[in-house]
């Protein structure tokens, strides 16, 4: 056995065996982690851990009692065994026995396990929170911060509405000793984040803000992460702390390094307390009291100073705590935006980072900077680094840093520099790392499209964006330079000759493929004078791709094709000729096939007239905003939570977004003139998008669709028992999407309506009911304006509460006028019981007891029924899962069957409810049986069951 | 706030876990797989952090062991590479000259000395006295094994 120090400083010191021996060693434990670690294999290691359970577990069953320290010693060597990653089933009662031993290092190993293992068993959380409870007012600190650690380790619910109301008390009583005080903060912030619900504060807001007016500093560092917290969430009633943390920073800057003794970290002063009472700051805006706001400005110029001067220690921890208060000083600079001079300073500090040789400070002064750049006073100072960072984008060993490197000139990039900065990212990108490839693709795309002041420009970036990184290049990109070429008249014929170019490159990206076909099937007639570009070489040019490339392309190739025919009517016996061969007339893919058979009819019969009216350039798209954009902020997490979100099956794409990111590509909405022609998908040349054409689909929606309007009740989807978000409803002029949300007896549920049209809805309005019986309850509902613009999509909040189990669901009625005519559907919005489960975790003997326990024949329901989809494992799990039952393996003994456990929290009662799904794959049948505490509950959620399988 | 600790050695063995929110257990693995894996690959003198998902994720390596701390997006991390080394410190201090070895046969002890320091995801206590007072006396607390001997079973 090798030992490492892990820090260097004394290693003069000789080789020592591991501290064992200190305080109470557990000669047991040590032994058996030693020969954990002797075994030489896997399987050497389970057969020793299982031979350890074993013996614990008949030590625990056996007929004499167990003193303390043993019972100590095997929770904490069940706890090694849980943490290298084995289950634990056991153990559970004999860790909450020790929490009531008034020996401290049972307690504490009892704590230990219990925070480790947290088990939502609901009798254990009881007599857990009876020993916390004791514990808590046992006047004994040491006790006190044992409970207090497993309250903020557990942060159950259960445990937040036991003693929320406990602890403000302990935090702010006189006679509460400071370390237990450090500890009630941080574990009212815990439940705090939990559970705001069940945290007032009100009383003792005053008496907690003065907290950063202690004497002691553990008190201050830990009470003010818990008042950043509630001022963030409340900043009118937190207001006076702007003040107090003012003073206290100005303190702390102007201390002498020695003044704050322990305090003092490597010379800095409390550079913890000094980042929080920054971050505090940050949830204000700059303090309205010219006196503190003087006084705060004067800290952060001592802060910027002390930047430049000599540093006090060489050691790194030195100079990490120190720039750790300078960036967050840069932060609450850039969070004011108000002091121009400071601004310019934080931004010139910035850009010596940029040169630094720490690798840390250079990634981090790029991040800083890319807030600076959004800030009109420090704009300017930004973009003179442009060569620094672009030097950074090219030499730097980390790609993480190179990384920052390209968001900054992103976020740094204007009219005046776009040119330049595009170059660069374009010439980053043939050698960039894979994994940042996509997002930087992006990112030159929208800057191409933002920036362009000539489009020939713009054409160029994207198509050597697609030469560069065609893989990368996603669906929107190529959507996109296609609807603004089509939209901008100027730049078509510069289009069609470049991209022509482009496809002249021997290895040239599908993509490119796509971009060209599509581009000289709509205006190759532009270039076609010149004899180097006559129609019949653009066919041949294209047609020699077709053959490398996917169906996809090979359908939109084939619509360039017929409208050469209409382009150039010299071409037409040699694409007749190109359909009617047997691969294409008889292509085993059923869409190319069609394409083709019926592209070749058209060109038949057609008379010249119709084929130019059928095939006549594309109208120009609407103007929205750019769906590249939507795409880059999806990408980057959450914050813009988008409907795209909403997406998940095929159909739906873009089309909340009111078909501004359709694709000339999309199949999805054939449009009525698509149909006519029976050349269903064809869209590049038949399907205009909807808006476009709306005239023709507000004819044929008159006659279809509208009846299905006023349809009296459509019912729920049934995918909806197990899933909370999707597309609840689309017909041709409306689109309802759905995201919701469940937490114990309450929901809430955000409905998004898209109006799929190019024309207004008026007095739209929209109501819930509750019929019959239905307890489900819609607390509240935000009224919508009464306008929706064509292809707008408005949003609305529903909260709802369960009062108590109930079987229908509850009604939105909405009605419109759309074109005068007066719309009304009505439909069963997606609350079910289920939605109201929340998940218990059990083994198999409890799990057997209780189903024992609820052997009532009216208690129990069961269904027989043949599969109607996918007995796949993955795919039953997802949704079991989805049901909102805690899925429990290892209990049934058929290790085919399944069986869930959860709970129904209606406001009057818990219903507890125990499921069984057994799948026969032979037969395609399964047998599903519920026992519940209630029988209403066992029956309805048999019948929606049913249907899920 | 912080919302996990891990201490792996360099063959991505997994020394210490501390979670700061409820995660459940399959998540857990996964989360460790993926630091693991994520950190041993990257180069020496990279710098100390990552971004993953919303969360920024800091690393150093003391010795054999590394320390990987996630923090969430508006946190410093210039601190929270302190925060590591304050913990290795308070670790250093207890067991005289830590290693390893120490934190594998006394994890009991890892886990105990960084509740003295962090709680609930966020520091409880910078000062290194203050906290190895308390855990001083937590020590002075226990007892011998003859005294757990002699005293009745519940």
């Amino acid at each position: 056995l090798s030992c490492c120090w892990l820090i260097h400083r004394h290693s003069d010191k000789p080789a020592k065996m591991p501290a064992v021996s200190k305080g109470d060693g557990m000669r047991g434990l040590a032994v058996f982690i030693s020969d954990i670690r002797n075994c030489k294999s896997k399987e050497a290691e389970i057969k020793r851990i299982n031979k350890e359970l074993a013996n614990i577990r008949s030590k625990f069953k056996g007929d004499k009692a167990l003193d303390g320290y043993s019972k100590k010693k095997y929770v904490c060597k069940l706890l090694f065994i849980f943490l290298l990653g084995h289950d634990i089933d056991f153990g559970h009662m004999e860790a909450v026995n020790l929490l009531s031993s008034n020996k401290y290092t049972e307690k504490q190993i009892g704590y230990l396990f219990i925070s480790v293992l947290v088990n939502s068993n609901s009798e254990l959380i009881r007599l857990i929170n009876n020993a916390i409870k004791n514990d808590l007012s046992s006047r004994n600190p040491t006790f006190m911060c044992l409970a207090l650690h497993c309250i903020a380790n557990v942060g159950s619910r259960e445990m937040a509405e036991a003693f929320a109301s406990e602890i403000p008390r302990i935090l702010v009583a006189g006679d509460t000793m400071d370390s237990v005080k450090q500890s009630a903060a941080l574990c009212l912030l815990r439940l705090y984040k939990t559970s705001p619900d069940l945290v007032l504060m009100g009383e003792w807001t005053s008496r907690v803000v003065h907290l950063l007016n202690d004497q002691h500093m553990g008190v201050v560092t830990a009470a003010i992460s818990l008042i950043t917290c509630l001022s963030q969430k409340n900043p009118d009633e937190f207001k006076t702390c702007v003040s107090l943390a003012v003073s206290r920073l100005s303190r702390i800057v102007s201390s002498a390094s020695t003044d704050l003794q322990d305090y003092t970290y490597y010379f800095v002063p409390a550079p913890w307390l000094s980042c929080k009472l920054l971050r505090l700051l940050q949830c204000y805006p700059p303090p309205e009291d010219g006196a503190v706001k003087g006084r705060l400005v004067e800290c952060l110029e001592t802060i910027l100073n002390k930047a430049q001067e000599p540093p006090k220690s060489k050691k790194v921890q030195h100079s990490n705590a120190k720039n750790a208060i300078l960036f967050e000083a840069i932060s609450l600079i850039i969070h004011y935006d108000s002091e121009p001079n400071l601004l310019v300073r934080a931004c010139n500090q910035l850009g010596q980072f940029l040169q630094h040789r720490e690798t840390n400070l250079r990634y981090l002064a790029l991040e800083s900077m890319c807030t600076l750049a959004s800030s009109e006073f420090s704009h300017e100072a930004v973009k003179t680094h442009i060569e620094t960072v672009i030097n950074a984008l090219k030499t730097e060993r980390d790609v993480s840093v190179r990384q920052r490197a390209a968001d900054l000139l992103y976020a740094m990039c204007d009219r005046s520099n776009a040119k330049q900065i595009v170059a660069e990212m374009l010439s980053y990108l043939e050698t960039a790392d894979y994994s940042i490839r996509e997002e930087m693709v992006l990112k030159v795309a929208i800057l191409a499209e933002k920036y362009a002041v000539d489009y020939s420009w713009y054409v160029d970036t994207i198509l050597n964006l697609i030469r560069i990184a065609g893989d990368y290049v996603s669906e929107e990109v190529w959507y996109r330079v296609i609807q603004i070429v089509i939209n901008r008249d100027d730049v078509q014929g510069y289009a069609a000759k470049t991209v022509f170019e482009a496809l002249q490159a021997p290895a040239c990206h599908e993509n490119m493929v796509k971009v060209g076909g599509y581009i000289l099937g709509e205006f190759g007639n532009l270039i076609a004078g010149d004899p180097r570009s006559s129609p019949l070489v653009q066919f041949n040019l294209l047609h020699s791709k077709f053959h490398l490339c996917s169906v996809p392309t090979r359908a939109l190739l084939l619509s360039a094709y017929i409208k050469f025919i209409n382009l150039f009517p010299e071409t037409k016996a040699t694409i007749q000729e190109v359909l009617r061969c047997d691969s294409q007339i008889r292509n085993s893919d059923v869409e190319l096939q069609q394409r083709a058979v019926e592209y070749l009819k058209l060109s038949s019969i057609a008379s010249t007239d119709v084929l130019a009216t059928v095939l006549e350039e594309m109208p120009p798209f609407p103007e929205r905003e750019s769906s590249i954009l939507a795409k880059l902020k999806k990408k980057k997490g959450p914050g813009a939570v988008s409907v795209t979100e909403l997406e998940d099956s095929k159909r739906e794409g873009g089309e909340l977004n009111g078909g501004g990111d359709r694709g000339p590509d999309t199949a999805s909405t054939p449009s009525p003139s698509a149909d006519l022609l029976g050349i269903r998908s064809a869209a590049p040349v038949g399907a205009a998008p909807a808006s476009a054409g709306s005239l023709l689909v507000d004819v044929f929606s008159e006659a279809g669709d509208i009846s299905s309007l006023t349809n009296p009740l459509i019912p729920l989807p049934c995918r909806f028992v197990c899933k909370n978000n999707g597309v609840l409803f689309e017909n041709q002029l409306l689109q309802i999407g759905i995201k919701s949300e469940y937490r114990q007896n309450l929901g809430r549920m955000y409905l998004f309506y898209g109006n799929k049209t190019s024309v207004q809805f008026a007095s739209f309005t929209t109501t819930v009911s509750c019929p019959g019986e239905l307890q489900s309850h819609i607390l509240s509902m935000h009224l919508l304006e009464p306008l929706v613009e064509g292809g707008a999509q408005i949003q609305q909040v529903l909260n709802i509460e369960c009062l108590t189990d109930f079987s229908d669901a509850p009604l939105l009625n909405i009605k419109f006028r759309y074109g005068g005519a007066l719309q009304n559907l009505t439909l069963k919005l997606p609350v079910t019981i289920n939605k109201f489960f929340q998940p218990t975790e059990m083994t198999s003997s409890d799990f057997f007891q209780r189903w024992k326990q609820l052997s009532q024949p009216q208690q129990e329901a069961q269904k027989i029924f043949k599969a109607n989809h996918s007995m796949d494992t993955e795919v039953l799990k997802a949704k079991l899962l989805g049901l909102g039952t805690a899925l429990l393996d290892n209990v049934d003994p058929n290790p085919e069957n399944y069986v869930c456990a959860g709970v129904i929290q209606t406001k009057g009662q818990q219903v507890g409810c125990l499921l069984r799904l057994e799948p026969n794959a032979q037969a395609q049948m399964y047998r599903l049986t519920l026992r519940c505490s209630k029988d209403s509950v066992s029956r309805r959620l048999c019948e929606l069951l049913a249907e899920q399988f | 706030m912080m919302r996990f600790l891990l201490l792996f050695s360099r063959q991505g063995k997994l020394r210490l876990q501390k979670w700061f929110t409820p995660i459940s257990e399959r998540e857990k693995k996964k989360i460790i797989r993926d630091m693991t894996s994520m950190v041993l690959a990257r180069q020496p003198r990279s710098c100390n952090f990552l971004h993953w998902k919303d969360l920024k994720i800091i690393y150093k390596r003391y010795a054999s062991l590394y320390f990987c701390l996630a923090i969430e997006n508006q946190e410093n991390e210039l601190l929270a590479l302190e925060v590591i080394h304050r913990y290795v410190e308070l670790l250093d201090k207890y067991f005289g000259n830590v290693c390893e070895l120490d934190i594998i046969f006394n994890f009991e002890k890892a886990y105990f000395i960084l509740d003295e320091f962090l709680m609930g995801g966020e520091i409880q206590e910078t000062s290194k006295q203050m906290v190895n007072r308390s855990i001083e006396a937590s020590d002075m607390l226990q007892e011998t094994m003859e005294e757990y001997m002699s005293k009745p079973a519940f």
